[in-house]
């Protein structure tokens, strides 16, 4: 066995071993903390760009933890959907990292450790194919999430980590009993073995298995925040710190990605479409309620979460290869462009005080004009401002999905393989096709009036015009999640290309079966 | 013994539930842990009930009466991070307390 084929597996050790190795080191060494969290972030980006090259050709890459053959061991599995979802968070974490650089990572103990422990988790999570050890991952991030989220401390973020852990445990509590039902009705944990075996069900066992199943999914529609489970998500994405804030973008796709495998895997597509497709609709509604309805631009931000959730759940839902195709595009940008917008967020928010977001509603509610408008003309924009006004413009433009930029590619791949899909009557019921259709695009026009209200006060008509204090290592991380995604629009024909290859393979789980179960002795040293 | 654990688990469950929605932190602790108590009760029923029977298998003839490993394995592991969390939980739960000043999830007590 050569080195190269432990590749697999080093998502989740790197992050393990530097996680490990800061804990002991106290708070003086912050230094060499920084150092080993940079260098472990950059080396997780290497793997996982060399994983997603490997399985770009199409290969399904099977790590056997021992040796053991695979109903019976562990298994890691890197196909195209893992091996995308590690590269997202890698680059999401990255930009994170150097965001946090800045002054974040101050404010609190454990930071450094903290984060690598919730990169553990998160590629943990996507590269096993094993439903428990789904669930020890999920713990893993989950209980890094819950110091992160307190980080830098104070009373809000404490009330709002106290729901959000609550929460939580109590969804790990139903991904826990759903997943001992299904083996307790199936008798494996393994994903690839549970697909062939449920063929093979008595029918009385179905029932049981189905119930199984919908308590997991329940879990994962939580972590989702999927309406109506997903309350928990906004006072906790708005009250986290920013680089927090911006690796959480990842985190609710975790849900999306849990659903997306193993419902494809699984169930078929003949197991609660229906019921998906209209909590996706529901979300993405609340969602858009949400960002019409948010006066403090963090929480417009994590409504965007919500819009993305929901709009990803509805895509899944259509079960349709094109459909997800181009959803997971959609996944891939919007992660990023949030990442990047809960950055500029805190930045633009800096030296303001939290009255003037309502003072500023309240005056455009009851269209009281400027008395001093004849004293502003000729102020010029300062160079801050301008820098900043300008990342808020491509965000605003990726989120909301217009030209030129990656966002407007993914809204319109999407509608286009969502009317393909209606006029085949793939799976789709027309009239919930044609309502998520119009919400898609009301959503649209949602985001982009409260992005324009919201830009508006912030950068070109400020009340009390402040200024805030950016260092350069604070503006090159959304500068690099714009630019990632700016290369998405350039190189948007390859991506996808591997991203339609990747929900093919998603709706042929054969391979993904074959490989894992397939003679394990290839794998043994 | 199958309808014990069962009413067990269920009483459990219920009781759980009922502290979960109830509106003091210390309640939700014990909530949860009833929860996580039940889970764990009933991840190892999941294995099947078996009376004076070994996990661990030696020869061929021993294979017709023996209980399921895993699940024994599986409530392990749910046993330590379920008592990990319950802990971390507790941490956050009395931060809360001495921010807020009152033991009310929502962090202020509701208008009388």
């Amino acid at each position: 066995m050569s080195a190269w084929e432990h590749l697999a597996i080093l998502p989740i050790l790197l992050p393990l071993a530097a996680g490990a190795s800061m804990l002991p080191l106290g708070d003086s060494r912050r230094t060499l903390k920084i150092i080993l969290n940079l260098l472990a972030t950059l080396a997780l980006l290497g793997s996982a760009w060399m994983l997603a090259g490997q399985a770009a050709t199409g290969t399904v890459e099977v790590y056997r933890l021992g040796a053991w053959p695979a109903p019976f061991g562990i298994v890691l599995v890197v196909d195209r959907l893992s091996a995308l979802m590690l590269l997202v968070t890698a680059v999401l974490a990255l930009a994170a990292l150097l965001f946090s650089l800045a002054r974040w990572h101050r404010v609190g103990v454990h930071f450094h450790p903290l984060f690598q422990f919730l990169l553990m988790g998160l590629n943990g999570a996507f590269l096993t194919g094993d439903l428990f050890n789904l669930f020890v991952f999920f713990e893993v991030l989950l209980v890094a999430s819950y110091g992160l989220a307190l980080h830098g401390s104070g009373n809000r973020r404490v009330q709002a980590g106290l729901h959000y852990i609550a929460v939580n445990l109590a969804a790990s509590l139903l991904l826990l009993l759903g997943v001992s039902l299904i083996y307790g009705v199936t008798g494996t944990l393994n994903m690839a073995d549970l697909a062939p075996r449920l063929a093979t069900l008595a029918s009385t066992d179905r029932a049981l298995f189905q119930s199984g199943a919908a308590l997991l999914g329940t879990a994962f529609l939580v972590k989702a925040a999927a309406w109506p489970l997903g309350f928990w998500l906004e006072d906790t994405y708005a009250a986290a710190a920013a680089p927090v804030a911006a690796v959480f973008a990842i985190m609710s796709k975790v849900g999306v990605y849990a659903i997306a495998r193993l419902w494809l895997l699984l169930a078929g597509n003949d197991f609660g479409a229906d019921w998906l497709l209209a909590i996706g609709i529901a979300t993405l509604f609340v969602g858009m309620l949400g960002v019409l309805a948010a006066q403090e631009l963090a929480r417009l931000a994590a409504s965007c979460v919500l819009v993305s959730s929901g709009t990803l759940l509805a895509m899944i839902a259509t079960g349709n290869a094109a459909v997800i195709g181009a959803a997971l595009y959609y996944l891939v940008v919007s992660t990023l462009a949030l990442g990047a917008f809960f950055l500029l967020v805190e930045l633009a928010e800096r030296g303001r005080s939290a009255a003037a977001d309502i003072l500023a509603v309240t005056r455009e509610a009851y269209g009281e004009e400027d008395d001093d408008e004849d004293e502003e003309i000729g102020v010029a924009i300062p160079a801050t401002m301008a820098l900043l006004g300008l990342a808020f413009v491509g965000c605003a433009l990726l989120l909301v999905g217009l030209p030129p930029l990656a966002g407007f590619i993914a809204k319109f791949a999407l509608l286009d393989a969502l009317f393909g899909a209606l006029g085949t009557h793939a799976g789709v019921s027309p009239g919930l096709a044609w309502l998520l259709l119009a919400l898609l695009l009301v959503s649209s026009l949602a985001t982009l009036i409260a992005l324009t209200r919201a830009g508006l006060h912030r950068f070109w008509a400020p009340l009390a015009p402040a200024v805030p204090r950016v260092r350069v290592i604070e503006m090159a991380p959304v500068a690099l999640l714009l630019l990632a995604c700016a290369a998405l629009t350039v190189w948007a024909g390859p991506a996808l290309r591997y991203l339609d290859a990747t929900a093919a393979a998603l709706h042929a789980p054969q391979t993904y079966i074959e490989a894992v179960l397939g003679t394990p002795a290839e794998a043994t040293p | 013994m199958e309808l014990l654990i069962a009413l067990a688990i269920g009483a459990l469950i219920g009781s759980g539930v009922w502290l979960l929605l109830r509106p003091r932190s210390f309640q939700l602790i014990i909530g949860l842990s009833l929860l996580s108590y039940a889970v764990n009760l009933f991840i190892f029923a999941m294995g099947r009930l078996a009376v004076d029977a070994a996990p661990v298998v030696k020869a061929a003839s021993e294979a017709a009466h023996y209980t399921d490993p895993v699940p024994q394995a599986l409530v392990l592991t749910a046993i330590v991070i379920g008592f990990a969390t319950t802990a971390l939980f507790l941490v956050v739960l009395l931060a809360n307390r001495g921010l807020a000043g009152t033991d009310h999830v929502d962090g202020r007590e509701p208008p009388p």
